[in-house]
């Protein structure tokens, strides 16, 4: 049994190693979208795989609004140990959840001061939310903005094909 | 600034493949951005050791121990106390060098190889090298310079997974007033 805190260790040292390979020393748009969305795509593998793991029963979820309250739920405590504080939706394939105390930015100081930084500590969990819904048979898309720290929001849409 | 987590066993059990998994994804987008094994070894103890020089106080701050007087106390530390907090397992302690500067951590299992298969491209690969590095860099914080390295891996078939930590010297640093 991993202790939780050595999650967030990993978590950040992944975080400044893959923005320390970023070649272009000036990251603009192209270059930070390309490490967004490796560590995006590693925490979708590890977001699937998690989901893959539940018990067969947990997985039998009547609609999808149960989908995404298992996920600010159970998800978010087998990850962050808390709860999501919110969700919203549209009833149209929109959620928005809402964490405001998101573990991986409480370490850095709250306000305003480090907001350029936040996404780079939002995509693997955005990640994390996609890969799980995967698993559990829905296709989306996931960001996160940050308006203040440590408050934050997922979005996620819903994509029908 | 500590956070009171009420952690049942459910939520335990998956922090456990959480770490796991993601030192999984880690391992596997090294592999993809290095060309060789030698270099995601390094990657990996690099990263272990920027890890380790941080761990060492969330460590100190949770286990209370004092000062070790000797290396032998280290192991016994490093074994008993800070394995079980943060990885869940005690390995054991073999193979002490005369001298008294080496010894052997033996890990009947090791939890960041759950489900883990090297692929027979990879023979070099040192897949859990964090943990030297981590194990290096916590150590350098409380000033001893230490060499850890696997000698045995369950990946590559041995029986049991052995690290070998090698006291090198100690680090006479200035340490900031008031400290001891």
């Amino acid at each position: 049994m991993a202790d939780a805190v050595l999650f967030e260790f990993l978590h950040t040292e992944m975080v400044a190693e893959l923005w320390a390979q970023d070649p272009d020393p000036d990251p603009g748009p192209g270059g930070q979208k390309m490490s967004l969305s490796v560590l995006e795509g590693m925490g979708f593998r590890v977001g699937q795989a998690m989901a893959e793991r539940l018990p067969r029963e947990t997985l039998a979820f009547r609609e999808e609004l149960d989908v995404l309250k298992f996920l600010c739920k159970d998800l978010w405590v087998a990850v962050f140990q808390k709860q999501m504080d919110s969700l919203r939706t549209n009833h149209q394939g929109t959620y928005v959840l809402q964490d405001n105390s998101f573990p991986l930015l409480i370490r850095m100081s709250s306000g305003l001061q480090y907001l350029e930084e936040a996404p780079k500590f939002l995509a693997f969990t955005c990640g994390i939310l996609r890969g799980a819904l995967s698993t559990l048979g829905i296709k989306s898309l996931v960001t996160a903005s940050v308006a203040a720290l440590p408050a934050c929001k997922f979005q996620v849409v819903i994509q029908r094909c | 600034m500590s956070r009171q987590t009420n952690r049942g066993t459910e939520s335990k059990k998956m922090s456990s493949e959480l770490f796991t998994l993601t030192y999984g994804a880690l391992v596997t987008q090294l592999c993809k951005d290095y060309e060789n094994d030698e270099d995601v070894n390094k990657q990996l103890d690099k990263m272990g050791y920027n890890i380790g020089v941080r761990l060492i106080e969330d460590f100190l701050a949770r286990s209370n121990v004092g000062r070790c007087h000797d290396f032998r106390e280290t192991a016994d530390v490093i074994a008993k106390v800070a394995f079980k907090m943060y990885l869940g397992i005690t390995p054991g302690i073999t193979n002490w060098s005369p001298a008294g500067d080496e010894f052997s951590l033996i890990l009947e299992n090791n939890p960041l190889v759950d489900f883990v298969e090297l692929p027979d491209n990879h023979s070099s690969l040192i897949y859990s090298n964090l943990l030297c590095g981590v194990l290096r860099g916590a150590l350098e914080m409380v000033q001893m310079a230490v060499e850890a390295k696997f000698v045995q891996d369950t990946l590559k078939g041995d029986g049991v997974t052995e690290i070998r930590m090698r006291f090198i010297r100690r680090i006479e640093d200035n340490l900031p007033a008031g400290e001891e």
